[in-house]
């Protein structure tokens, strides 16, 4: 290329101050009733910082709690509205000059991420389950980040009651990039939603009152790994940025389309060059498998899962996958459709051996913690066989996947949190042998959650799965059916032994002990079991929900 | 001066950055092959800005840049915390959780 043919943005600027003031900047509209769910959990995250500086410490966990509460249930009431005002169907569109899209799945996904992020609160606030220190109730967090573990300055912390309150703003800023995330429309958008949801969770994995050491550790991997692949993903916006000219989903979908005439000679060297186009999508979608944690990407999983508190986990779990697939189902969709012959195969690859190699290794692990989170990695093998089948089916099983999946993970880790020990939660799985004699409630409540991982009928896991490999069939990729039906036989040998575990063996004289929750965390397993029952046997409507919900705004 | 080249800059500085997360022990130093592989794609977005002759890509090196910060202030909370606790930065010795 010669340096003549490069455009200069001087001449491209020279041409527009030649014309009158007033031309010169459009000022942007902004659909603020359209994005209120995302604006609404915003401002109530810039309020609990507020609280955090201004509200004595006394009454801050009320404060924090009450606040966080009331901006989730106002934000999903605003999806509701922007629901049935007809923005997931006929009056969907794109808002925030192209930034935002307003469609069925982003409201769907939005709603899901409310909801489960509601219930993971509930389990944030616990504060009955460790015993009480210095007559102050405690919760599930650090009483001081900063303090180093083991040291004076952490006893005096504990013993002057202090709490991170600071966990209830830090969790609505993720909830706001997770909302922000499955809706976004151009590339930009995209990144910072992904950071702002990111840099919160980072932060939320290190504050365990309980394995500090752990924790940390926890936090330094995910952030680490967390930082590495959105510089993936950042450099394949570049990448894709220099092959279409713009970062605008729809531009992009219509330079790979090859619908767009006339392109400039000048740019023959970067706009349409494939290997940009195919070197900049692999990259990002890299970066959305990262988050989802898809096999060759996964490797944080089982540690970010073990060490994160508890409650982080199970909200992490439930709500970063739906927002990361909500992301990737977007990408693959409607930018990249023109492409779907050299992603297919791409992602045929990934989800098999993300179903095999998560269902296989999760066989061997002794903490359940950590069973959980190679469960997952298998989970998010299942969903990808519904990405894959690029039909409008497709969508709505992965939806309605989401919503499954979520609610019976936040409901398992409430579980987890309830079996302990004098060192805290006994997340070893020897020392949950027997609690079935022990708490046959608890055990019970629990195999429903492993028998919804599991997939059997009558629970929504088996009607996920269902819809997905139908979807997955149907969109000709039987071959991936088979592969999922096996891993799926082989992911129900090691749920089912951990429900023998429960319940046909003796219980250790020295096992754990069974916490009594507060109504906070009861409420939360009872809505995961009651969804995982009400999705198993009655799914209809929330089937048809998803079908209506399952189309992409361009 | 032909703009593609910057792109190769930036190509080989993504790799050095990237490489350099792989193969280095200390947290603090991984972080910085990080914030390098950041700056990389910054120098890639303000060539393609500049062949394709629009602001798009200026923009988002602002942000990349607005990001960067944010990261840094998140990263270094959480990796001198790790020191503070261990005496030792290295990225080997947190292992408490491998099997």
């Amino acid at each position: 290329m010669s340096a003549t043919a490069v455009h200069g943005l001087w001449t491209t600027m020279g041409g527009v101050t030649s014309a009158a003031p007033g031309d010169r900047f459009a000022a942007p509209t902004i659909e603020y009733a359209q994005l209120a769910p995302v604006l609404i959990v915003l401002g109530a995250a810039v309020l609990g910082v507020l609280a955090e500086a201004f509200v004595p410490r006394r009454g801050r966990y009320y404060t924090q709690v009450f606040l966080t509460v009331v901006a989730l249930a106002a934000a999903f009431a605003a999806v509701v509205a922007l629901a049935a005002g007809g923005y997931g169907t006929t009056k969907a569109r794109i808002a925030a000059m192209g930034a935002i899209a307003v469609d069925g799945p982003a409201l769907f996904l939005q709603g899901t991420i409310l909801l489960v992020s509601m219930v993971a609160v509930f389990t944030f606030a616990e504060r009955r389950l460790d015993p009480e220190a210095h007559g102050n109730r405690v919760d599930s967090f650090v009483a001081q980040a900063g303090a180093v573990p083991g040291s004076d300055g952490e006893k005096a912390a504990v013993r002057a009651g202090f709490t991170t309150t600071e966990v209830f703003p830090l969790v609505l800023f993720a909830i706001a990039g997770m909302l922000v995330f499955p809706a976004a429309n151009d590339l930009l958008t995209l990144f910072i939603a992904l950071e702002v949801f990111s840099l919160p969770l980072y932060l939320l994995c290190a504050v365990a009152r309980r394995k500090r050491l752990m924790s940390q550790e926890a936090a330094v991997k995910y952030f680490l790994l967390g930082a590495f692949s959105s510089a993936f993903l950042l450099f394949g916006i570049a990448l894709l940025y220099g092959y279409a000219g713009s970062v605008s989903y729809a531009t992009i979908a219509n330079v790979v389309n090859g619908s767009v005439q006339g392109i400039d000679p000048a740019l023959a060297d970067t706009m349409g060059n494939d290997a940009l186009l195919l070197i900049g999508g692999a990259m990002i979608v890299t970066g959305l498998l990262f988050k989802v944690g898809a096999v060759p990407f996964h490797m944080w999983t089982p540690d970010v899962y073990q060490g994160a508190p508890t409650p982080v986990t199970g909200f992490m779990a439930a709500a970063t996958k739906v927002a990361a697939f909500g992301a990737l189902l977007r990408l693959l969709y409607v930018v990249l459709p023109g492409l779907a012959w050299d992603w297919r195969p791409v992602m045929w690859a990934v989800a098999v051996v993300t179903m095999l190699g998560g269902a296989i290794v999760a066989i061997t692990q002794t903490d359940i913690k950590r069973l959980l989170a190679y469960s997952s990695i298998a989970h998010a093998g299942f969903i990808l066989a519904g990405v894959i089948a690029t039909t409008p089916e497709g969508i709505s099983s992965v939806l309605f996947y989401l919503v499954a999946y979520s609610f019976v993970t936040v409901g398992a880790f409430a579980v987890v949190t309830l079996v302990r020990d004098a060192g805290g939660e006994a997340t070893h799985l020897s020392k949950w042998a027997g609690l079935g004699r022990r708490s046959p409630l608890v055990a019970a409540v629990f195999a429903v959650f492993l028998l919804a991982f599991a997939g059997i009928p009558l629970t929504s896991g088996f009607t996920g799965k269902f819809a997905v490999f139908k979807a997955a069939a149907e969109g000709g990729a039987a071959g991936l059916v088979v592969v999922g039906v096996i891993s799926s036989a082989i992911a129900a040998f090691f749920y089912i032994r951990v429900i023998v575990l429960m319940f046909f063996s003796e219980p250790k004289a020295d096992g754990p002990t069974v916490a009594v929750p507060s109504p906070l965390t009861m409420t939360t397993i009872a809505v995961g079991v009651a969804v995982t029952l009400v999705l198993g046997l009655a799914p209809q409507y929330f089937l048809d929900l998803a079908s209506q919900a399952g189309v992409f705004v361009r | 001066m032909n703009p593609v080249n910057y792109l190769y800059l930036a190509a080989l500085l993504f790799t050095i950055g990237a490489s350099g997360v792989l193969v280095r022990r200390n947290a603090i130093v991984v972080f910085m092959c990080v914030e390098l592989m950041l700056n990389a794609c910054n120098l890639a977005l303000v060539t393609f800005s500049r062949m394709h002759g629009n602001l798009d890509g200026q923009i988002v090196a602002f942000f990349t840049m607005v990001v960067a910060a944010a990261e840094v202030v998140v990263g270094l909370a959480i990796i001198v915390s790790l020191f503070r606790s261990r005496h030792s930065a290295s990225v080997d010795d947190a292992s408490l959780m491998k099997l």
